[in-house]
């Protein structure tokens, strides 16, 4: 779950983080009157989206008081934002973020991630902020520091000063440094987080301040968290991701036409895969787990069902925990309702076979069992388009 | 023999008395599994169809001698389960649970490093060695033969299709490992290729990676360097977008890295045998060893 860039400043600023003056506005007269309290020369626009790349996207504006702040906030609140990391949909933004612009002596990088190698919180710094750590890694490897901190021991004091003075030589501005650091290091561990990001972090006089704020939260620490829970915009994510996921299967949407349905994530990347192969394009990434019901079934089968994009439905499953004959049923139960007006190609395998075979055999639906997997991902393709 | 689990390993279930717990323990017994005990707090001097369980695996280690534990624990408590494994001197831990906080992980995966045990997952299908006819997870066991080639996966229905073609092809199995899908876990690609690479039962190693992470990328590398027996690979996750988690927590494209292709690069350079063809690995597999 990710926060919104204004929600995670103010997870900052509680704890003592210098953020810039401003506020959370969603109407374009908000944003006018925001910026005259703010009393500065040139005041900074941005659109709150689950987005990076919302700069080049126009998702920013920087506009001076003779300007008509009011036609800039209407021109980006309430209008979809296309990043380069949305695709073409873009994400709705609802808000705007209006705050002062501060004059910047040197854009600094602080990161908080979970390293998967080492299993230990690590925090990466650079002096070369403003652009993003993957550019910087690629471009200017030497010029990010990382320290690894214990899971027991925490983050020491001088880990936090190793990596501030390799930012600046100036005594205050390390001290500072170290604070922030701290800070993102605690929201990250408190948290529960997948990142903790602050790009930039600005030096600007005596002061270091976070121009921008990222705090990304892990899902399955949630229950320790409602509170962040309460944070979630839903608009921000697909409306079908969430509501499979609320039913526990896995759903990602995808570009094509042929529509799948896979028990195990492993196997359900790997049919995507195999459709491609045989130069077809997936609808969608459905994984329904190891143990679903025959709810859980015909619940993954009607969201492909609705969706008018899909041609073709493929289901490939490998029957561990999940017997053949509990999909069969959720098969037949969503096909029965919403009609069969698709090909559905079956390939089905493991426990109680027979019985999935018999029932979808007995059921009078047009579904084409084939037994093997390669076939049957060529024969999807080929139905999905003749049709 | 087999690597990490054999006919002597005593096996304990930790949440033995819940469903999944009894259902599973009872499947890795009728596969032929030594289960000797289990434990669930509480609940000491009952039995699971002639299983004794404990109230402690120090309880359950010191009266069976157990030295494999299983592990199924809700999510939001299993870190505590595998530090009490570690403590009680349990040497291969499995922990079958789905969903666990990374940072729990992490923390247990300390310990677990500290005192040299091993972990298996979280999120993992278990561990299977069916010369020994050893089933410590929750793999269908039917369709698993013995046999020479070692399975090492981050998944779990994958693995099975590949353990089916293999079966069918004639090709049994050493051991099969899933290292699970979670961003962290215990067991590594390396780890277990190390293993594989001094047990004289494995002859050929398939390696079924995907997307997140650099694991295969490290797996290429030890390959190239110090791995002698040929290498099957299979990837998948070439259609994921980035950004997106794919079922697993782990199957993650960030910031560029982790896709498939650069795992399908450095494992072909490394040598090994890459299929593009999920439903090939099996039949190349059984060309390889003649």
């Amino acid at each position: 779950m990710n926060l919104h860039e204004y929600q995670a400043k103010d997870l900052l600023a509680a704890r003592g983080v210098a953020i810039p003056r401003g506020a959370v506005c969603y109407e374009p007269l908000e944003a006018v009157i925001t910026a005259r309290h703010l009393k500065s020369e040139v005041v900074v626009l941005k659109a709150q989206a689950h987005s990076g790349g919302r700069g080049k996207a126009g998702g920013v504006a920087i506009v001076s008081r003779e300007d008509d702040i009011r036609a800039r906030a209407a021109a980006i609140i309430g209008k979809r934002l296309v990043t380069r990391q949305t695709g073409a949909q873009g994400l709705p933004v609802a808000a705007i973020l209006v705050e002062e612009v501060l004059p910047v002596d040197q854009e600094l990088y602080l990161g908080v991630i979970l390293d998967r190698n080492t299993a230990r919180v690590t925090i990466m710094a650079s002096p070369a902020g403003g652009m993003e750590i993957e550019t910087l890694a690629r471009e200017h490897p030497d010029k990010i520091f990382t320290v690894s901190v214990h899971p027991f021991i925490g983050l020491k004091p001088y880990q936090a000063r190793g990596l501030a003075y390799r930012l600046t030589d100036d005594r205050n501005i390390a001290g500072e440094i170290v604070k922030v650091i701290t800070t993102l290091y605690e929201i990250f561990v408190g948290y529960d987080c997948t990142l903790t990001e602050i790009n930039p972090l600005v030096i600007t006089g005596d002061r270091v301040v976070a121009l921008d704020a990222k705090v990304n939260i892990d899902d399955h620490a949630l229950f320790r968290h409602p509170e962040m829970g309460r944070l979630r915009d839903r608009t921000q994510e697909d409306l079908l991701e969430l509501s499979a996921r609320k039913e526990g299967l896995s759903y990602i949407k995808l570009d094509g036409n042929i529509g799948c349905i896979v028990n195990g994530a492993g196997l359900a990347m790997a049919t995507l895969d195999l459709i491609a192969l045989h130069h077809g394009a997936p609808a969608n990434f459905l994984d329904v787990g190891g143990g679903a019901s025959e709810q859980a079934i015909a619940d993954a089968m009607s969201i492909l069902l609705e969706d008018k994009r899909v041609k073709a439905v493929f289901i490939n499953i490998f029957g561990g925990i999940l017997r053949c004959d509990v999909l069969a049923r959720g098969v037949i139960k969503a096909l029965n309702r919403y009609g069969a007006r698709l090909p559905v190609i079956a390939r089905i395998e493991g426990t109680n076979i027979d019985i999935g075979k018999q029932l979808f055999e007995d059921s009078g639906l047009p579904i084409q069992m084939i037994p093997s997997l390669d076939e049957a991902a060529k024969l999807a393709v080929e139905a999905a388009q003749a049709a | 023999m087999a690597i990490l689990v054999n006919k002597e390993s005593r096996v304990i279930c930790q949440g033995i008395t819940g469903k999944n717990g009894t259902f599973h323990s009872l499947a890795c017994r009728d596969y032929g599994t030594n289960m000797v005990g289990g434990v669930t707090p509480g609940k000491q001097g009952e039995y699971v169809d002639g299983i004794p369980v404990f109230n402690t695996v120090w309880a359950a280690v010191k009266e069976t001698g157990a030295n494999v534990s299983l592990i199924f624990v809700p999510a939001a408590h299993a870190m505590d389960p595998i530090l009490e494994a570690v403590d009680a001197g349990i040497e291969v831990i499995v922990c079958i649970t789905e969903g666990i906080p990374p940072l729990d992980t992490a923390c247990a995966l300390h310990t677990v490093r500290e005192e040299g045990r091993r972990l298996i997952g979280p999120n993992t299908p278990g561990v299977i060695s069916p010369p020994e006819r050893c089933k410590v997870g929750i793999m269908p066991g039917y369709i698993h033969k013995p046999g020479p080639v070692g399975v090492i996966s981050r998944s779990g229905t994958l693995t099975y299709e590949v353990v089916d073609q293999l079966t069918k092809a004639g090709v049994g199995q050493s051991t099969c490992i899933g290292l699970g899908g979670d961003p962290v876990v215990g067991m590594s690609f390396v780890d277990v290729l190390k293993l594989f690479k001094d047990d004289p039962a494995t002859e050929a190693v398939v390696l079924i990676g995907e997307i997140g992470g650099a694991a295969e990328e490290q797996a290429a590398k030890y390959i190239k360097q110090e791995f002698n027996k040929p290498v099957v690979a299979y990837i998948a996750g070439r259609l994921a977008p980035p950004g997106k988690r794919m079922g697993h927590a782990g199957a993650i494209i960030s910031g560029g890295t982790g896709t498939a292709q650069e795992k399908i690069r450095a494992l072909s350079e490394a040598g090994a045998t890459v299929i593009d063809n999920l439903t090939q690995v099996g039949a190349v597999m059984q060309k390889i060893l003649g």
